[in-house]
């Protein structure tokens, strides 16, 4: 008789066996390398394409990029980064204004747009500025401390007057000698480049340095030093400064300067020679030719 | 012959190969139950020089990190028989013991129990004329033993130099670099049915395993349950297995005889359930909770249901004494140890020093079974559990882990082979450089 109460079919023992398939898949899964490469190469790929896949559009890589660029505006503007105002100090009025020009014009500015260094650096290329030092200071002032260059000389370049210091570089221009009397004049071709060598000279000049008028550089090689009275002092190339202390000896001596000399000439050492000027060629001659003839006459 | 030798050189060579990764798996494939261990070579002293075995017995160079058994399918006598079968309990087994250890193993140390093992004594001879013994003069002296002809479907298993004399000095555990005239060996070697090895390989192989040694159940079993002075002084070890039971008889910690009989648990069940006319799964239940080979007036009193599922209920309500099991077990167990008692006398056990006899394998766990096997075999029984190794699990240290402990044992330290040592010379190829430099020694 069929059974009238549904019963599940006989159940069929359970085999333990694992698959061949499935025994080799838990091996696979076993294998140190391929766990490592589950689990750890697997997640960066799928970050890594994800990511790629998103980035992969123009519009949001923008956004991405408009992102970082607001963050950091955000965090650049805060108020601890902000620079309210400048001060400067140690300079004149027209170098101020020159570096005025080279500051940012408006306030408040982040100081993360300020490149100190580089401000620093365009500062320090004017003429008139040895050194400087720029810093944010506190309460959020740029402070900027300038080392003005000081003129050692007035160089006649041409028709222009202009400032030099001890290295030979040029702080500015002066429209007239008056202006600073208290600098000596040098000119003559390639006198800036040998500065020093003039500064040595004018100092050594002594007894002599009121009556200076300035020093020309002769045949790019040697110094002469122009009196008032069209008075010339020729130096030697080298051995300058000896051979300006003999002259300034002789001068003590015999008071040879105060005479009516055109040209002391020192080139050659040996040989130290004067030139008169004229009219006191002719004097001098007509004094010997009356002393000869007096003496022929005795 | 030399297909074995090649063989068994390959499969040391995979054994090294498994200690430099570390992790290798014991499979003891039984008639009852396949165990399977995995074991991590990384103990403190796995890296010590290898003067003698180390403390411990060498197990502490390694620990079991995954464990596993499995009722097997499949076997019977120890011998494959339903390859498809037992290829899926090995792979059942094997995959729970990785997943335990967590690990993949890929090489595997199998060990045989069935395959009717057959023990030959064979001794060997060489002139060293006065020379020093050398590694070479051992592999010549171990290839000059005259084997016999153990037939062709036969393999060799074990091969194990017991003994080395020198001349009129006999017992020489390494004569190496000693002089004398005539060395001769004594070796043991153990043959095995080559089917039943094939079958065991080839099951090993459809489970993507590579085999990494194959050891002789009856063998590793006495490793792992004689005390190191049982072996030392002469014992043997009876492992009571599903469907064979193993002998080994151990002398100076070499093995020199092994055989097995082809009765086991599996027989005693089988009589349980055709005595009692009740299934086989139930007679195994019965033996395990009320077995015993000793009656005693009580047992005439406890009744057993035996139970079924039949319908019938007169058939479903039967009860057995507990006398009535112990007499149906005992005749079958006190066969298995009269058949033992016959095979370690034909051995020639009686004339060991000392002859001890452990008791090991499931079925010792047989209650009362030490006070027979004591009338049967002798006075000095006692029975065995294996060896303690570190990591094992507490289901797995009971006597019918003994030959899966032993495994590992061998595993981590085999015994030397007849193929561990050099290659003879005259088995080199005919052009090797080795073959130049022997004969130009020789010769000048």
């Amino acid at each position: 008789m069929r059974s009238l109460i549904r019963r599940p079919a006989a159940a069929v023992p359970h085999d333990p066996a694992p698959s061949r398939l499935g025994y080799r898949y838990q091996r696979l899964l076993l294998t140190p390398g391929f766990r490592a490469t589950m689990r750890i190469g697997v997640p960066i790929l799928l970050i890594a394409s994800i990511a790629g896949s998103h980035f992969s559009q123009p519009e949001n890589r923008a956004a991405l990029m408009a992102q970082i660029e607001s963050t950091k505006q955000r965090f650049q503007q805060r108020p601890q980064f902000m620079v309210k105002a400048m001060t400067i100090t140690g300079a004149d009025q027209e170098t101020m204004t020159r570096v005025i020009d080279l500051l940012p014009k408006e306030y408040p500015v982040s100081s993360f747009d300020l490149d100190l260094e580089e401000t620093r650096r365009t500062i320090e290329a004017l003429d008139p500025v040895q050194s400087a030092s720029v810093r944010v200071g506190a309460a959020g002032t740029l402070e900027v401390r300038l080392t003005p260059r000081v003129p050692a000389a007035l160089w006649r370049d041409g028709a222009d007057l202009r400032l030099i210091d001890g290295g030979g570089i040029v702080s500015g221009t002066v429209t007239s000698r008056s202006d600073r009397l208290d600098l000596p004049l040098i000119a003559g071709d390639g006198a800036e480049q040998h500065i020093a060598e003039a500064l040595a000279l004018y100092a050594g000049a002594g007894p002599l340095q009121e009556r200076v008028r300035g020093l020309v550089r002769m045949g790019e090689r040697r110094w002469d030093i122009v009196l008032d009275r069209d008075q010339r002092i020729m130096l030697p190339a080298t051995g300058a400064v000896a051979a300006l202390d003999r002259v300034i000896a002789l001068n003590d001596a015999q008071d040879m300067l105060e005479r009516d000399v055109v040209v002391v000439d020192m080139r050659n050492a040996q040989r130290p020679t004067l030139r008169m000027n004229e009219e006191a060629v002719a004097a001098l001659r007509r004094v010997n030719e009356n002393i000869t003839t007096n003496g022929a006459g005795n | 012959m030399g297909d074995v030798y090649d063989n068994q050189r390959a499969m040391r060579q995979m054994r090294k190969a498994a200690m430099q990764r570390g992790v290798v798996a014991i499979l003891d494939v039984g008639t009852s139950k396949i165990a399977c261990l995995v074991l991590r070579f990384d103990g403190p002293e796995q890296f010590k020089s290898v003067d003698g075995v180390g403390s411990m017995a060498g197990q502490s160079q390694f620990r079991v990190i995954g464990a596993a058994t499995t009722r097997s399918r499949g076997v019977r006598f120890g011998e494959i028989e339903a390859m498809q079968e037992t290829e899926r309990a090995i792979r059942t087994v094997v995959q729970a013991a990785q997943k335990m250890a967590k690990v993949r193993v890929d090489h595997v140390i199998a060990s045989l129990s069935g395959g009717r093992p057959r023990s030959y004594g064979l001794d060997g001879a060489l002139d060293v004329s006065g020379g020093m013994v050398t590694e070479q003069d051992i592999s010549q002296v171990m290839a000059n033993c005259d084997v016999p002809d153990y037939g062709s479907d036969r393999e060799v298993l074990h091969a194990q130099p017991v003994n080395f004399a020198l001349d009129h000095r006999s017992g020489l555990a390494d004569p190496r670099g000693q002089i004398g005239n005539r060395l001769t060996t004594d070796m043991h070697m153990l043959t095995v049915d080559s089917v039943a090895l094939q079958n065991l390989f080839y099951c090993i192989k459809r489970c993507d395993l590579e085999l990494a040694g194959l050891a002789s159940s009856a063998y590793v079993s006495g490793m792992s349950s004689l005390v190191e002075d049982e072996q030392e002084l002469g014992a043997a070890c009876i492992d009571l297995g599903g469907g064979s039971t193993g002998i080994s008889v151990f002398m100076k910690k070499h093995m020199i005889y092994a055989d097995s009989v082809r009765m086991g648990g599996d027989h005693v069940t089988s009589d349980i359930s055709m005595g009692l006319q009740i299934p086989a799964a139930t007679a195994e239940r019965i033996k395990t909770f009320y077995g015993g080979v000793v009656a005693t007036g009580m047992d005439d009193r406890e009744m057993i249901e035996t139970g079924g599922e039949t319908g019938d209920w007169e058939h479903d309500r039967r009860t057995v004494s507990r006398a009535e099991l112990i007499g149906i077990m005992r005749p079958r167990v006190e066969e298995i140890l009269e058949e033992v008692r016959a095979r370690l006398d034909a051995a020639g056990f009686e004339h060991l020093p000392s002859q001890q006899i452990v008791l090991t394998g499931g079925g010792s766990q047989i209650p009362g079974l030490d006070g027979l096997a004591s009338k049967i075999l002798g006075q000095q029984v006692r029975l065995g559990r294996p060896l303690r190794v570190q990591g094992l699990p507490q289901a797995a240290i009971g006597p019918a882990f003994s030959s899966a402990v032993g495994l590992s044992l061998f595993a981590a330290n085999p015994q030397d082979e007849w193929w561990d040592f050099e290659i003879p010379a005259d088995r080199y190829p005919a052009r090797s450089l080795k073959r130049a430099v022997k004969w130009f020694k020789d010769n000048w």
